[in-house]
């Protein structure tokens, strides 16, 4: 562009109004501390009111499934801790379930255990700091987030225990988990879990009842069950809708089919029914774990047909799906008989939330586009791998 | 009534922020250079080469078979292997790394090189306070950086250090059992080897008479 026509350059008009005024183009992000790391949305504001919304992403690209089809099969474990860096245990999870399958392991009763166990913590720190970062967009700042973040500390210190790190667990492998649990470290999660519920309960009377989280989430953000479904949406954010679809009770895969947990569904589709029902799934998570930490069987933790080095599956393909605290995280993977996967795919539950997000913000103020991003339950590391 | 939850959420913060004064369970934080919560055993942070006895280049345990260095999915480590050998700890001559470099500002702590090294050479290290004001000299470890000893590793992981500590000795043992075995044969073969010239010239013969 010349200097000339840079000067009397005007940017574009977005769009007009029904009124026909000018319509005012906002970009919230990527610097916006609502947006959970960088993530930007080009709003179109009548007034307050949203008629446009554009998410851009990306700003977080690692090339993930590229590294991983270049790397072997056992180096793309630690990168899958990175996806989504709140839930690494379930993220090891996936991946190892679809690996087995493509490889035809086996996973020891003791393994499935354990991996219940992590996994269901997981969900629990997951959904309680969800609904922590939930409050802070709404304004209360810190309170709500920091006793979450307490409750998650005592989580974290017990992955650290077992697997040697708070956050990058990198802890399953293809048939097994990767060491024995520590010396009295069952007691320790039985004592943690015991005291979990008090947590919730002090949860729901600080915010449950609250008049302003009602005023503010209640009828806002509404997501229709058919569009849920037609989206591709699943999780806390299908269920919200109404939509009785959780792959723990639709795949059993591991030993999910042993325990006996309700799946709590929503009825309206809006931001408080997705506050409600991350509460009610930290007290099903509970229920599940209580029922799996009383039989802990002995035994090895590893497929004795598993290897380390050398790992080469012979040549297919294998889809592995859980339900991780975001939604369903599945992991595709083609072989060709050699020591890293052909094609290797991600299908991450945050990205595919967020593709319906301009339908729930439409016509809603701006302020409340930032408690409606909240309630999704991203993390831009799984959005942009 | 209005505001009921309001006041309700409130006496919840205020039990919180009275109980921070009198309970632990309610006041969780550390004022963290002065006071330390306890190590973790299990803690992992960056990697380190393992060397037995007092000697660093002697008891190095690592024979630069270059696994690690293949296997680390963000190829943090660089080894050069040397050109003349020197004895293992079962006293085998085996070659050993003429340079090893770690750069722990790309290293991920993911410890897939401990996985699979087959020779128990490299382990996590927990120390954490590595800041630096050399960007990237200060954050490229050196084979003599990297090498600490046996001790170092009892003391950070007392249990798998203790554990590996077994298998080594176990192999050393068997390895040993072996070298006996193999050298009785030897003996054998050379014992039988000298009774040998007396009895084979007879049959030999035969075939001519």
């Amino acid at each position: 562009m010349s200097a000339a026509a840079f000067k009397t350059y005007r940017p574009p008009v977005m769009d007009v109004s029904e009124e026909g005024d000018e319509l005012l183009e906002v970009a919230m992000g990527p610097h916006h501390p609502s947006t959970h790391g960088v993530f930007r949305m080009d709003v179109a504001l009548d007034g307050e009111r949203v008629v446009k919304l554009k998410p851009v992403f990306g700003y977080l690209h690692r090339n993930h499934e590229k590294i991983a089809e270049k790397a072997s099969y056992l180096a793309a474990m630690p990168y899958t801790d990175r996806l989504d860096y709140f839930c690494s245990l379930t993220n090891n999870w996936a991946y190892a379930l679809a690996v087995e399958k493509l490889a035809g392991l086996e996973v020891p009763e003791r393994a499935e255990y354990i991996r219940v166990i992590t996994a269901e913590l997981t969900r629990i720190q997951n959904h309680a700091s969800a609904i922590g970062f939930l409050m802070q967009e709404m304004g209360a700042s810190g309170t709500p987030l920091m006793y979450a973040f307490r409750e998650r500390e005592k989580i974290l210190d017990l992955f650290e225990e077992l697997t040697g790190s708070r956050m990058m667990c990198n802890y399953m492998r293809f048939g097994g988990c990767r060491v024995e649990l520590p010396g009295g470290w069952l007691d320790k999660v039985k004592v943690i879990v015991a005291g979990l519920p008090q947590f919730i309960d002090e949860t729901e009377k600080l915010l449950t009842g609250n008049e302003i989280l009602m005023a503010r989430s209640q009828g806002v953000g509404i997501l229709k069950p058919d569009l849920a479904v037609n989206a591709g949406v699943t999780g806390v954010m299908l269920r919200c809708t109404g939509v009785n679809y959780d792959i723990r009770k639709v795949d059993r895969y591991g030993i999910y089919d042993r325990f006996k947990f309700r799946v709590p569904l929503g009825d309206h589709g809006d931001i408080y029914d997705r506050y409600m029902l991350r509460v009610l799934e930290m007290r099903e998570s509970i229920e599940i774990l209580k029922q799996a930490l009383k039989d802990v069987p002995g035994g090895p933790i590893m497929d004795p047909k598993s290897k380390i080095r050398g790992f080469r599956p012979k040549p297919g393909e294998a889809y592995g799906r859980i339900e991780a605290p975001k939604g369903e995280l599945g992991f595709y993977l083609i072989s060709d008989g050699s020591g890293n996967p052909y094609r290797y795919r991600v299908r991450p539950p945050s990205l595919i939330n967020l593709t319906i997000l301009e339908d729930m913000c439409l016509g809603q103020n701006v302020a409340d586009v930032v408690l409606i991003f909240g309630s999704v339950d991203i993390v831009l590391g799984e959005v942009d791998r | 009534m209005l505001g009921e939850g309001i006041l309700k959420g409130l006496g919840e913060t205020a039990k919180n922020f009275a109980g921070s004064f009198v309970s632990k369970e309610r006041l969780t934080t550390v004022q963290y250079p002065e006071e330390r919560v306890a190590p973790i055993e299990n803690t992992r942070d960056f990697p380190f080469l393992v060397y037995d006895g007092d000697d660093k280049m002697a008891g190095l345990r690592c024979v630069a078979c270059q696994i690690c260095e293949k296997e680390c999915p963000p190829k943090c480590i660089y080894i050069v292997k040397s050109t003349d050998k020197k004895p293992d700890y079962v006293g085998k001559p085996q070659i050993y790394p003429a340079r090893f470099d770690i750069d722990i500002s790309v290293c991920m702590s993911c410890q897939i090189c401990v996985e699979v090294c087959p020779f128990e050479a490299i382990k996590m290290d927990t120390e954490f306070e590595l800041s630096t004001t050399d960007r990237f000299g200060g954050l490229l470890f050196d084979r003599d950086h990297l090498s600490k000893s046996n001790e170092h590793y009892h003391k950070i992981h007392p249990t798998e250090a203790s554990e590996v500590d077994a298998r080594l000795a176990e192999e050393k043992a068997k390895a040993e059992a072996k070298a006996k075995a193999a050298a009785e044969a030897a003996a054998a073969k050379a014992a039988a080897a000298a009774t040998a010239p007396t009895a084979k010239p007879v049959p030999a013969k035969e075939p001519g008479a």
